[in-house]
């Protein structure tokens, strides 16, 4: 099917791995920051798939399978954290949860 | 099929640099979008027909499907946008080429696969399934916990918490509205 060298193909893996982290660090939305925690995810679960295909073993799909599961519960969870963080402080910036000490309980 | 390769990682490179560089969140999330729809082609010409349809399936299906809602529910990416920008060109130009790119792809793959089906290095289902189940179960069993604690984890998180204030910090408060 398929005669391009394994070198080229996670070549693009590593091209979209670095996208996703490229995003993570340049993004201060928290939402575009789990977005990229999932493109750097599906890049990964590429590699498994591409070295599964390169050596005919069905092991690198199963990898694929738990990624999938590990990122589906990843993105449920960072979501309702998300959603907590909208309602606490009424931003979705990454560097307003720096204090440690939370100053509006005080206030009020 | 390498040209089509070739081309699903350009379409793939290009959805999520713009996915990742983009201002709004649900166009950023369509972008996504199309960015995991051909990666699931990729998947399908390196011959994992199971994985490719799962990534369509739960990627692009459930996860992204969440990730909308949440948009959705906090408001956000309906700032400074009304409809009338929505209906500009600019706005779906992109997603729709690439989305087409995708669409020629998918009829020349179905084109190529019917021609010869039985390719020797396509890992059916079949093979997926029975090493999924027999030596990897441990790691099956694994997953379905964390799930459960994914499950559990989303609803004490999600729930909308109730405001309690001990009784003395409302009667002091009190006090200082009385008093001022």
């Amino acid at each position: 099917m398929v005669t391009i060298s394994m070198d080229i193909q996670i070549l693009f893996a590593g091209l979209l791995f670095l996208t996703g982290l490229v995003g993570f660090l340049v993004r201060r939305n928290i939402i575009f920051m789990l977005m990229s925690i999932e493109i750097m995810l599906n890049s990964a679960a590429l590699v498994f798939v591409i070295a599964g295909s390169h050596w005919m073993q069905a092991d690198g799909q199963v990898m694929f399978i738990f990624i999938l599961t590990v990122s589906a519960a990843e993105v449920s969870v960072g979501l309702a954290l998300i959603l907590q963080m909208y309602h606490h402080y009424k931003t979705l910036d990454a560097d307003a949860l720096g204090n440690l000490r939370d100053e509006k309980v005080n206030e009020n | 099929m390498n040209a089509i390769f070739f081309i699903t990682a350009t379409v793939a490179i290009i959805s999520s640099v713009m996915a990742i560089t983009n201002r709004n969140a649900i166009h950023s999330l369509l972008y996504l979008i199309i960015s995991l729809l051909s990666v699931s082609v990729i998947f399908y010409i390196l011959g994992a027909p199971l994985i490719a349809a799962l990534e369509v399936i739960v990627y692009a299906g459930a996860i992204m499907v969440l990730f909308i809602f949440v948009v959705m529910m906090l408001n956000i990416g309906m700032e400074e946008e009304t409809e009338k920008g929505w209906l500009t060109p600019k706005m779906w130009i992109v997603p729709s080429i690439l989305a087409a790119i995708l669409l020629g792809i998918f009829i020349c793959v179905l084109q190529v696969f019917h021609a010869d089906k039985t390719g020797p290095d396509i890992i059916g289902p079949k093979e997926v399934g029975v090493s999924l189940f027999t030596t990897y179960l441990i790691a099956v069993e694994i997953a379905g916990v964390l799930l459960l604690a994914g499950i559990v984890g989303a609803y004490h998180l999600g729930r909308q918490q109730k405001k309690v204030i001990h009784r003395f910090l409302v009667k002091t408060g009190s006090d200082k509205k009385d008093v001022t």
